[in-house]
This record gives C-alpha cells, structure tokens and sequence, in this order.
C-alpha cells in the first residue's frame, strides 16, 4: 500500500504552494522534505531523482513526479477535482492557467531587484483588478453557482482561492470591486479541508520572506 | 461556429507552433486567421473572445479556448494522443513539461537583442544537450520502444519532435551525440500526418523573422525590451 505523498522542496511557498493548497483541499495528508543547503540539492540530481534537475519533486503512487503543471493535473484527476468530462477540463485548465500567470507575477515579486519592487507590485495589481479577478467574478455572476466549473468543487476553485489570499497580502484592499469573489472567499474558507489548512499548524508556509529569498539564491546557486 | 477549429495568432509560430503541430498530427484541419493589425486585435478585445485578453485563441467545439496548455491539453485528449490512464497521463505532462521549458528558451529568442542572441544561443543549445535531450535519450533507450510513453503515439511524441527540430535550427549537429533522439526524429517524422506537416505548402510556420518581430511588437505594443532568460 502506498505511503503518503512527500514533498521535497525549500521550507517555503514557491512553486509548491499550488501543490500543497490542492493535496490539503482533497484532504490527503502528505510529507515535506526541506532543501536548506546546496548539497542536499546536488545530492539529489546526482542520485536521480530530478528528472530535469529541478524542484517540485513529489512522490507519489510510485512516481517522482516533477514538473508543478503535470503534479497538479495527477493529484486533481486522482481526486475528481479535474471536472466530470473533457470539456469542463478544458474550462478548469484555462482558469488554472490564467491564475497560475498571476501566481508567477507574485512567486517572482520576492527577487525583484529593490529598485523595481514597487512598479512589480503596481503590475501584481493592475493585472489582478483588470485582468483575472474581472474574470472569475463574472464567471460565478453568470451561473450563480457556489463552484468555478460544472457547480462542483474543482483544482480551479483551490487555485482562484490561493491566488486570492496571495494577491491580497500584498494588495489588501483587492477585492473591493468584486462582491462575487468576497463571497467566493468565504465560501471556501468555510469549506472543512481549506478551514484545516488556513488554521495555523497546518502545512500552509508563510509569505516568502528575506531568509526564504536568501536560502533560494543559496540553494540554487550554479 | 466553424466546424474546423480556427486558430486566432500571428502569422509565424510563437506560443501558437504546438498546436499547429498537434492537430497536424492528429491529422485535423484547421483554419487560421492572422493578426496584422492593432484594430484586429483590438476587435477582437472588444468582441470578448479572448479571456485572459491573450491569444492564442481556438475556436473548436463550441469553445473559444486559450491558454497554450489548457487547448493542448483538450486537443491531446481528445483525439487519444494523452496516454491510457492517468499514470501515463503524468508521464506525458511531465516530458511534455521539459521539452515546453526547452522551448520556452527559443520563443524569446527573436526579441533579443544581437548581444543577447549569441548569450541566449550558447544558453539554448547547452540546456538542451545537458538537461533535456539526454533524459528523453534515456528514456527510450531503457524501454527500446518506438514511442515515449506507454508503447503508444502521443502527444509528447510530436512535442518532443517540435523541440528536436528547433534546437537543430540553432546547431546543425545538436543530435550527434544522442542517437536513440536520431532515430525517434527520424522515425516519427517519417508518420504520414507528420510527413505531411514537414512539407513545404504545410501550416507550419518558419523560423522567426524581422517581419514577425515588428508586427508583434507593433499589434501588441510588447517585447520591445527583453532581456534574456
């Protein structure tokens, strides 16, 4: 029987965070392992188990899973949180994807060079009032329903909510413009999997912070 | 709404190239309408066809779908090119992963400055030889199979091809050191679909030129400075 899905990555969001958001969302426990030097990191490549040299490495089912896009899509059809047919994936993908454009605005914002921090924030912004949150808000405007696609809870929903949460630690007042995705908030923090992972204690990281920065650029030093 | 799919992009590859070359190889037509100018791309803006306001965007099955992965991953699934079952599904997204990341070195290339050309091409060809041809050299050595995943044509197959093909555009002799890679280029583009697609007269498009640079540029007021990755 097979164990728990572990995690290896820095002790850190990055680009593990969506992967954590959705395992916690489908209610499968899981375990980390932390990258805190540059040998645990050369360790692994040399003993294969990075498939292109890089992290997110998730085991799972017997696979090392590499490659965030490809983990996620497993994790959501292994859980039925991939829609009920081909069309309503294809509609759960084109969410995810746009969000995941806005997530990489914000997985970045932490290495941008001090002198361009506050235009990326204005970009994180801009894109997120005009480009995405319009988006979803009129999405659950037009079907009224409580779910993203097919009034089911989907990986779309847990993508939209973590993005949400990222995008208002650093632009606290987002969501003003858009009553659906206030409700859409609440509606999925009271949802008992997404409750669990928002308490503290549980396996959600904090926002990336100076040390976090300090210990990427250390880890993944060429 | 059109019964073949319409691909709404510029008239050159861009994020546009995969999946040309997937339907190509599941042997679907398609038809293409070129962005040339700023009021057609700001009509189409207006009309509300476009999301995320991006393209690409492919009108097909009663969907205008975009994202690049979202309509790759719809086309791959629907025309059985994503594996059996779920577990050689995440084989497929994972290969299909790498060689994206390979070719996401080669999209920016044009936009590039001279200077930065010659950087970003040294960059290209040594990631390719160092990171990812070797794993997909190994991968069919292990299992002698003709095809990447699960004994089956698949997407990866034709997305591993695509990227073979554009790093040798960048070094002639990039494959003469992997020669599982040589026979699979030589094998997979000999699948009459493909065949076909690797003919002049076909939908795929050239390499890059001026031409395409300016009228991104120009159509989407972006990349006029980019640095390399």
């Amino acid at each position: 029987m097979a164990g728990k899905p572990r995690l290896t990555y820095l002790n850190g969001r990055g680009r593990m965070e969506s992967i954590r958001w959705l395992l916690a969302a489908a209610g499968v426990e899981f375990e980390e392992v932390y990258l805190e030097t540059k040998e645990q990191y050369d360790k692994l490549i040399k003993d294969g188990f990075l498939l292109f040299q890089q992290v997110p490495l998730v085991e799972i089912d017997g696979m090392k899973m590499v490659q965030t896009r490809a983990i996620m899509s497993y994790i959501a059809g292994k859980y039925n949180l991939h829609g009920n047919d081909l069309k309503e994936r294809a509609l759960i993908d084109m969410y995810v994807e746009g969000i995941s454009d806005l997530m990489q605005m914000i997985l970045m914002f932490p290495f941008s060079p001090p002198d361009a921090k506050e235009k990326n924030l204005e970009s994180i912004k801009e894109r997120a009032t005009n480009r995405y949150f319009p988006v979803f808000e009129k999405v659950l405007k037009q079907h009224g329903q409580d779910f993203l696609v097919g009034n089911k809870f989907s990986w779309a929903d847990v993508q939209l909510m973590e993005a949400i949460l990222a995008v208002e630690e650093n632009v606290p007042a987002v969501l003003s413009g858009f009553p659906q995705l206030q409700v859409f908030k609440s509606k999925m923090s009271n949802m008992p999997t997404i409750k669990k992972f928002l308490q503290p204690g549980s396996p959600r990281k904090p926002p990336p912070d100076a040390h976090y920065v300090e210990t990427v650029l250390k880890v993944f030093k060429k | 709404l059109p019964a073949k799919p319409k691909l709404y992009y510029f008239d050159g590859r861009g994020k546009m190239e995969s999946i040309r070359w997937l339907l190509a190889a599941a042997g679907v037509e398609f038809e293409e309408e070129f962005l040339e100018t700023q009021d057609q791309y700001e009509k189409l803006l207006q009309g509300g066809s476009l999301l995320f306001q991006q393209v690409p965007m492919v009108e097909m099955d009663g969907m205008r779908m975009v994202q690049t992965r979202a309509i790759l991953s719809y086309i791959a699934a629907k025309y059985n090119l994503y594996g059996k079952d779920l577990k050689e599904r995440a084989l497929i997204d994972m290969y299909a992963g790498g060689t994206d990341d390979l070719m996401g070195f080669i999209l920016m290339f044009p936009f590039l400055s001279a200077e930065d050309k010659e950087k970003q091409h040294v960059s290209i060809v040594q990631k390719a030889t160092s990171r990812y041809f070797p794993v997909y050299e190994k991968v069919l050595k292990d299992h002698g199979q003709d095809f990447l995943v699960g004994n089956n044509f698949s997407w990866a197959d034709i997305h591993l091809l695509e990227a073979l093909l554009m790093v040798e555009e960048k070094k002639s002799d990039v494959l003469s050191g992997f020669p599982q890679l040589l026979a699979f280029k030589a094998r997979i583009s000999s699948i009459p679909a493909i065949k076909k697609f690797l003919e002049p007269g076909s939908q795929r498009k050239p390499v890059p030129d001026d031409k395409y640079v300016e009228t991104l540029r120009r159509v989407l007021r972006m990349y006029c400075d980019v640095k390399a990755n």
